[in-house]
């Protein structure tokens, strides 16, 4: 990517040497004309349109081979050779953006397998000890015959021993939901690659947008803009920098705000 | 108590499972988008309608209003759970009949709050 910090700066003229023969050919138009020579005229002409289009070609060249190089080099460090083959397969961001999806996806349903998994060991764990306080504290008040006592100690051993047991369940599980928070470090790196792409096309578009705006001034076209509303209706997703932003909330407590204003 | 949940998440879709499944609610049902809910509440007899907004295919916006417009199902509570949160949606949403509105992300607590205040109200 080395290479395109060298196009970074954006050039606002065109480059001089064409500016240079455009003078010099223009003050050669002007001979060709006061001394009648029209055909002479016409050829210059001509090399003036060569002069433009070369200029413009070189300019959509340079812009196509920074993009190319850009989407060229834009991959995420494989970790394992497994992975490596994926990624090789990925060649563009969308694939890249949808891999994202998919790790983060994968991560959210693990960790849930993982807590409803978790979730009735808790209840059970609960609701054996609570019945077995019970138990307890008829003992507590000597409302226990020695036979029922015999049959609370065998459950209270069975409770110790599968209390040990579901700690370490739960534990596992826990410790498992810790690593299946790894994909963060990975759609981590792939949104940076990607960020840092987006930021460079935008880049080389604004600057395809400045020379466009010169071949404009060569051609005299002038463009009329159509400024389009876009419905909100269809929904527009998450907002960003909520905070800073009259137009939308900025939590729960701004919705229910809104609402009661409206008489909710 | 049945209830359809729509969003085209199914992750989104099991958090809420799970949160409604701990409020006591178990009969509950999902739909990815409001083409695919739009049949099932016709015919599934639901007592109410969990549903985001931003969807491919029906939005839950467009889901909203069909669903007020229909004359057997024009009274089914629905709950808006979704990140859309510029005023004007909300406004929209609140015109249209929604009967509460959570913005992502939100919490186990404020979900249980909304539903409860909407039950509170039809009873």
């Amino acid at each position: 990517m080395s290479r395109m910090s060298d196009n970074k700066k954006i050039r606002r003229d065109l480059e001089p040497e064409v500016t240079e023969k455009l003078r010099h050919q223009a003050a050669e138009l002007t001979q060709c004309v006061e001394s009648g020579d029209y055909a002479g005229a016409m050829n210059l002409i001509n090399e003036l349109n060569e002069v433009r289009d070369q200029s413009l070609y070189r300019e959509v060249g340079r812009l196509t081979r920074t993009l190319h190089e850009a989407i060229r080099n834009f991959q995420i460090d494989p970790r394992s050779p497994e992975q490596k083959e994926v990624l090789s397969l990925m060649t563009d961001a969308s694939d890249r953006l949808a891999y994202v999806v998919q790790m983060t996806s994968q991560a959210a349903n693990r960790t849930m397998d993982l807590v409803e998994e978790s979730m009735p060991v808790a209840h059970t764990v609960r609701d054996n000890a609570t019945s077995l306080r019970q138990e307890w504290q008829r003992l507590g008040r000597r409302e226990m015959q020695p036979a029922e006592f015999r049959e609370l100690y065998g459950r209270i051993d069975a409770f110790f021993q599968s209390v040990s047991k579901d700690a370490d369940r739960v534990y596992n599980n826990l410790s498992e939901i810790l690593l299946a928070q790894d994909f963060q470090d990975l759609t981590g790196q792939v949104i940076q690659r990607v960020t840092a792409l987006v930021k460079e096309v935008e880049e080389q578009m604004l600057s395809l947008v400045v020379m466009a705006s010169h071949v404009d001034q060569l051609t005299g076209t002038v463009h009329r803009l159509e400024h389009e509303e876009v419905s909100a209706e269809q929904g527009v997703g998450p907002q960003m920098k909520t905070e800073e932003r009259e137009d939308v909330v900025s939590g729960q407590n701004d919705v229910d705000d809104l609402l009661s204003s409206l008489g909710f | 108590m049945k209830i359809l949940i729509v969003d085209d998440f199914s992750t989104m879709r099991r958090i809420i499972k799970n949160l409604l499944r701990d409020l006591g609610f178990t009969n509950t049902d999902e739909a990815d988008d409001g083409n695919t809910a739009l049949p099932m509440l016709k015919s599934g007899k639901y007592d109410f309608l969990v549903t985001d907004w931003n969807m491919p295919g029906m939005s839950g916006f467009d889901l909203l209003k069909t669903v007020r417009a229909d004359e057997n199902l024009k009274d089914l509570p629905i709950l808006m759970v979704t990140a859309e949160a510029k005023r004007d949606q909300i406004v929209a949403a609140a015109q249209a009949g929604v009967n509460g509105y959570v913005v992502k992300p939100f919490t186990a607590a404020v979900l249980k709050e909304k539903i409860e205040k909407i039950f509170e109200r039809i009873q």
